[in-house]
């Protein structure tokens, strides 16, 4: 058990300085990596809590596609990240006056709630809800009697595909392209030009359409 | 005993840096999405924490959907960062007012 509670402060405390870290550092580059950091570290409080499944799920989803997209555009994108700065100390008092109220009244919230609401049975955490495995837990619930919002996250991740494609894609003129439907359709009309040549005269090029 | 104040105290802790983050990183959207990662991070601790000390998978299932979006929400808006690029060569946020809205 005291293991348990060891794990857990290492681990709480190296989300936390890695959030800090991620909002705080000077390189976009190094927020990305401390934010990869804080999603490693949460996924092992979730392991900490018997939901093994959103661990790795965390760490698939967030370290493997969604931290490597952010690293993906900040190494692209050229842009004076030191500009970007500016303004920083000027808000800085008043974020952090703000978030130092919103920690304090959440933190009443949350003991209030722990204590008096219906997690005041105090049962020990256990994420499989007696099923074998957590996993087996969820799939047999999500299969069920969450198979229409199932289907509409997976709706919803088309519609992001479709929409970041169309955002991003841009053709460039000048650029020449295979046009497959010009190709097919051309015949021995189109395909040949008869010219009728003069003795002596230069042919001008007028194929080329 | 790790109770599920801990975990929610957490989960508050990581909320409040990512508002913060929004608060002292208004022109650089990157943080910006950034932070809203860490928000939903929050949320999901959140969920997951009650699902645990509830015995009850649905916050599971709920926070699955959470990290769904939230995927989602990211390449969405890094999509949006990169027009909005390559339209203006930087990007400044807040002088974003191209719009007029």
């Amino acid at each position: 058990m005291a293991l348990q509670a060891i794990a857990f402060y290492l681990l709480a405390a190296v989300t936390v300085i890695g959030a800090l870290a991620v909002v705080s550092a000077r390189n976009p580059v190094h927020s990305v990596l401390f934010l990869i950091t804080a999603f490693f570290s949460a996924a092992g409080l979730f392991v900490l809590l018997g939901a093994e499944f959103l661990a790795m799920l965390l760490i698939v989803v967030y370290v493997g596609a969604v931290a490597v997209l952010f690293l993906f555009v900040v190494m692209m994108l050229d842009v004076d990240f030191a500009g970007l700065r500016q303004g920083f100390a000027q808000y800085l008092p008043i974020g952090g006056f703000v978030a130092f109220v919103l920690t304090v009244e959440m933190v009443f919230v949350a003991s209030a709630v722990a204590a008096q609401g219906a997690a005041a049975k105090n049962l020990a955490p256990d994420a499989s809800v007696g099923a074998a495995t957590n996993t087996q837990a969820i799939g047999q619930v999500l299969y069920t009697d969450y198979v229409y919002f199932f289907q509409a996250a997976g709706l919803v991740l088309l519609v992001a595909m479709v929409g970041a494609i169309v955002l991003t894609l841009r053709h460039k003129s000048g650029v020449k392209r295979q046009n497959i439907s010009a190709q097919v359709a051309r015949n021995p009309k189109t395909g040949m030009h008869m010219v009728q040549i003069k003795p002596g005269a230069v042919v001008e090029k007028e194929l080329s359409q | 005993m790790i109770g599920l104040t801990h975990y929610l105290a957490v989960a508050a802790i990581l909320f409040t840096i990512g508002v913060f983050g929004i608060f002292v990183n208004r022109k650089n959207i990157i943080v910006i999405l950034m932070s809203i990662e860490l928000i939903l991070l929050a949320v999901n601790i959140n969920l997951v924490a009650f699902s645990a000390y509830l015995h009850d998978v649905t916050g599971q299932i709920f926070a699955l959907f959470v990290l769904t979006v939230a995927a989602a929400e990211a390449a969405v808006g890094l999509a949006v960062l990169v027009t909005f690029f390559r339209n203006r060569g930087d990007i400044a946020v807040d002088d974003a007012s191209v719009m007029k809205g």
